[in-house]
This record gives C-alpha cells, sequence and structure tokens, in this order.
C-alpha cells in the first residue's frame, strides 16, 4: 500500500507537489517510485528556468526506463536537490521527505485547485 | 489479445509485473530487476522462457537440410547435444539466432525466439520444400512450456528437484552430471522433461522444456527447493541486463535481416568449411575482406544517465553510430550497452561518447564480455 501524505497535492501524472508560501516543493510520489523501482539516475532542471505547470522538466530512470517528470505547476525553480542526484536511491527509500527533487516559486497559486486532493489520488491509484 | 504462457497465474500470485515481449504477456519484474539480476549473479535465479519457440526437424534427411539452414555445423553434434547457432537468408542477414540440439539420430529440437516463430516457422517451411531428403518439419511452440533455472547455486540443487537418471540417448546418472551445451530426458513426477546445461545469463544454470503441467509443477518445486539457496524468480528485465552484461545478442537489438553475424561478432558461430549454406557467399566475403559496421561494447566513464536503446554513438567527434543495447549495469554499477559503429573507426581502449538528451558523455570501448567474473 502506498503512502499518500495529507499535506501535498498530486498531479495526475504521480508528482507531489508541497507548498509553503510561495514556494512549492516537487517529488514523485511512493506509488511513481513503486511502480518504476530502482532508480539508478536523477536528471534537474537549472535553477532559475521558468516551468509551466505539465511541463517535462526532470527525468528519473530506472534500470528498465526513463520517465519525464512534469512540474505539476508553474514557476521558477529555485533549488534542486543534491542529495538525489548523488543517490538516487533516495527517491524510492523517502519519496515524499528527502528524495524531492525541486522547488519552484509559484507563478500561478491557482493553478493547485486543478491538482488532485490525497484522498482523489488516493482513488487514481486504487483504479 | 496476447498469449499467456502456462504460468501466468503463478506470475500473478507472485506479484509479478507484467509487460507485452514478441506478443506475451510476460513478467518484467517481481521485487526489482536490480534484487533478481544479484540473485542470479550470487544465488539462483528462475525465468518463465515458455514464450520461446519450439520446433522439431526428424528423419534422416534432417542433418542435411539443417545444414542448409543454419550457419554452424549441425554435424558436429553427438545425441544429447546443442549448439548455438543462426539462420540466415541468401544475403546473409540474420532472421533469427537459435539453440539447435540433437537429441537422438535424425531428431533436432530447435529453440527459436518468441518474438521470430512465424517468420521462422515461414522460411524453414520454404526451405524445406526445395530441400530433397525424407525428414519432417513440426512447429511444437504450442505445446511446451520451458523455465532457466540460472545461477552459481543451482547445481547444488536441481538434482533434488529433479532426481534420478536420464532416459534419453545422453546418458547421465543426474541433471548435474550434464556437461555445457548438453541435453537430456529426465522423468519428473510422471512427466517427460527435456533439461539442458544452457541459458542466457552468463551464469551456470539448466533450461527444463515440457508439457504446460509438468513446468507449472516444476516452477512451484524450484522455488521450494531452491528457497533455502537463495532462489528468486526472476523477470525479463533481470534477463536482459544479465545478458547485456555477457554481451549475448538478443534479436531486434544485436541482430537483425539487416545485419550479418559476422558483422554482430558472433563469426565463430558460422561454419564456413562445412559446405554451401543460406547467406555463406556473403558471410565468407565478409570474413575476408572485413566489415562495414561493427558490434562494439562500451562502458559509460562520466556520470550520465544510463545508455540506451537508439542513442547516438560518437567517435572523434562525429556522430557515427547507435547504441542497440544499454542499461545501468546491476552488477558493476554503470553505465554498459553494445552499440554499431563503422569498421576500423575505434577499438577496445578507445575513448568514445554516447549522446544522451542532446549532451555527449564519455565511455569507453571495451572488449567482450563487459562483466566477467573474477
Amino acid at each position: 500500500m502506498s503512502t499518500v501524505p495529507s499535506d501535498s497535492k498530486y498531479a495526475k501524472s504521480h508528482e507531489w507537489v508541497r507548498v509553503s508560501g510561495e514556494a512549492g516543493t516537487v517529488g514523485i510520489t511512493d506509488h511513481a517510485q513503486h511502480e518504476l523501482t530502482d532508480i539508478v539516475f536523477v536528471e534537474l532542471p537549472a535553477v532559475g528556468r521558468t516551468v509551466k505547470a505539465g511541463e517535462a522538466c526532470a527525468v528519473v530512470e530506472s534500470v528498465k526506463t526513463a520517465s519525464d517528470i512534469y512540474s505539476p505547476v508553474s514557476g521558477e525553480i529555485i533549488e534542486v536537490n543534491p542529495a538525489v542526484v548523488d543517490n538516487p536511491a533516495l527517491v524510492n527509500t523517502e519519496p515524499h521527505t528527502g528524495g524531492w527533487l525541486f522547488k519552484l516559486k509559484l507563478s500561478a497559486p491557482a493553478e493547485l485547485d486543478a491538482l488532485l486532493a490525497p484522498a482523489a489520488y488516493e482513488k487514481q491509484i486504487a483504479g | 489479445m496476447l498469449k499467456r504462457t502456462a504460468l501466468y497465474t503463478a506470475h500473478q500470485k507472485l506479484g509479478g509485473k507484467l509487460i507485452e515481449f514478441g506478443g506475451w504477456e510476460m513478467p518484467v519484474q517481481y521485487t526489482s530487476i536490480t534484487d533478481e539480476h544479484l540473485a542470479v549473479r550470487q544465488a539462483a535465479g528462475v525465468f518463465d522462457i515458455s514464450h520461446m519457440g519450439e520446433v522439431t526437424v526428424s528423419g534422416p534427411g534432417a542433418e542435411a537440410f539443417l545444414n542448409g539452414l543454419l550457419t554452424n555445423d549441425i554435424r558436429k553434434l553427438a545425441p544429447g547435444e546443442g549448439q548455438y547457432t543462426l539462420m540466415c537468408h541468401e544475403r546473409g542477414g540474420v532472421i533469427d539466432d537459435l539453440y539447435a540440439y540433437k537429441l537422438s539420430e535424425g531428431v533436432y529440437l530447435l529453440i527459436i525466439n518468441a518474438s521470430r516463430i512465424e517468420p521462422d516457422v515461414a522460411w524453414m517451411k520454404a526451405q524445406a520444400a526445395k530441400t530433397p531428403g525424407d525428414f519432417t518439419l513440426t512447429d511444437a511452440s504450442h505445446q511446451y512450456a520451458a523455465i532457466a533455472v540460472q545461477g552459481p547455486r543451482v547445481k547444488e540443487f536441481i538434482d533434488a528437484v529433479i532426481p534420478g537418471a536420464s532416459s534419453s540417448a545422453m546418458r547421465v546418472n543426474a541433471v548435474t552430471e550434464l556437461k555445457k551445451n548438453q541435453i537430456g530426458g529426465f522423468k519428473f513426477e510422471n512427466h517427460s522433461v527435456l533439461v539442458s546445461r544452457t541459458g542466457y545469463t552468463g551464469e551456470d544454470g539448466f533450461e527444463i522444456v515440457g508439457s504446460d503441467e509438468s513446468i507449472t509443477h516444476l516452477w512451484d518445486k524450484v522455488l521450494a527447493v531452491g528457497q533455502p539457496f537463495g532462489i528468486k524468480p526472476a523477470g525479463l528485465g533481470a534477463r536482459d541486463t544479465l545478458r547485456t552484461e555477457v554481451c549475448y545478442p538478443l534479436y531486434g537489438h544485436e541482430l537483425d535481416e539487416n545485419t550479418t553475424p559476422i558483422e554482430a561478432g558472433v563469426g565463430f558461430f558460422v561454419a564456413l568449411d562445412k559446405g554451401e549454406f543460406n547467406g555463406r557467399s556473403v558471410l565468407a566475403e565478409q570474413k575476408a575482406t572485413g566489415v562495414k559496421k561493427r558490434l562494439v561494447a562500451f562502458k559509460m566513464t562520466d556520470k550520465s544517465a544510463p545508455p540506451r536503446p537508439q542513442y547516438p554513438i560518437w567517435v572523434n567527434g562525429a556522430s557515427v553510430g547507435v547504441v542497440v543495447s544499454g542499461t545501468q549495469s546491476p552488477s558493476l554499477g554503470i553505465g554498459i550497452g553494445l552499440g554499431y559503429i563503422p569498421a576500423g573507426t575505434a577499438k577496445a581502449g578507445d575513448a568514445i561518447e554516447i549522446e544522451i538528451r542532446g549532451k555527449r558523455y564519455a565511455a569507453v570501448i571495451v572488449p567482450k564480455p563487459i562483466f566477467k567474473k573474477s
């Protein structure tokens, strides 16, 4: 059973975003890491890059496949997580905490309303 | 509708993640590719290989027919022996790579790739129609299931799984008395199964062919008896990383109808001295005068994403080739791969670059196999 923390909002494409003030932290969900397994490489966007909601801006690679990661919200990348670049397995072991991917300064916070609440995401992955 | 093997229910019960492969619904992994890969390298793993095809050729004319059809010299096989071989068309391109076993005088079993059963059988039938001699060719792919039990500890428990002596042309007192590439018929419960000491992982191990019923029982027994030895069910993901580390070709990647065995580096299995066979003149010329493209193995030396099929290969600042197999090596912890480059552009030890999402990363050409146990 996958963990779906209640403090985040979710994209259908299995990213989470946790908002604090005007900054959002983004990662992939426990369900997503479980599906991918064995994450061996993470490629993160450049700090300062502006991304739109739904834009592919990171890549997470398992032994078998490369998966694009889409930003759930629009904004400017303000920080990336060097720990997952050094130790990609962190995305498997701590997908919602230490395995976060990037932080961005939200440019359109209203987009959060279009994302899934935890219960709705839980329903999606159950089905 | 995808085809399912006799072990489909077993895969579901074990939590296997199922994907499409060559028209079949097969497990890509149960827990993780890395775990399953390392289990096979260090202990044991069991794979469902029921999707692979089986063709029998029998009769007094079988040997001559097969020697004209396949690249290796089938006359070198004694009853109970098998060999890796290839089937080429007239221009030397590979229709399939396969294992040919001589079960007894005039009785041969060919194990072919799942994705190639239809083109192979059509080609074989067309060739058979042009070949005089008394022999019968039968596509028995639907009659058999099969598993591969692979890893250094398999020999410690396989005799307890299939006890007793063989009952075939190859006379041995126990399964573990089979030597590499030998095949024997054994009794398992009340079924007849064929056991060969072969595999696709670079480890010691056995491949076992039998009826759906015998193989489903055998799967359960292998997992139960092998459990104290660390056996794990292993999926196609681990099968692919294991074979890539030891540079065994996979049809559709290293081999296809526009690639010859010489280009693919498997010329050792082309017996030019045995007389006429399909593709011989082209292959003889390539062996004598050289090839235009050549399969090379490489390791990443830069920290990078794993190389993947279709990524460009750069040599001396020019994009000259393409990756055909690539992955993160679970044994080595680095990116590895196989790819084609023009012959003469680079050799083992030379630096090359792999282009990954528009950026080039350093790699080095290495001798095959990429991974060898110390």
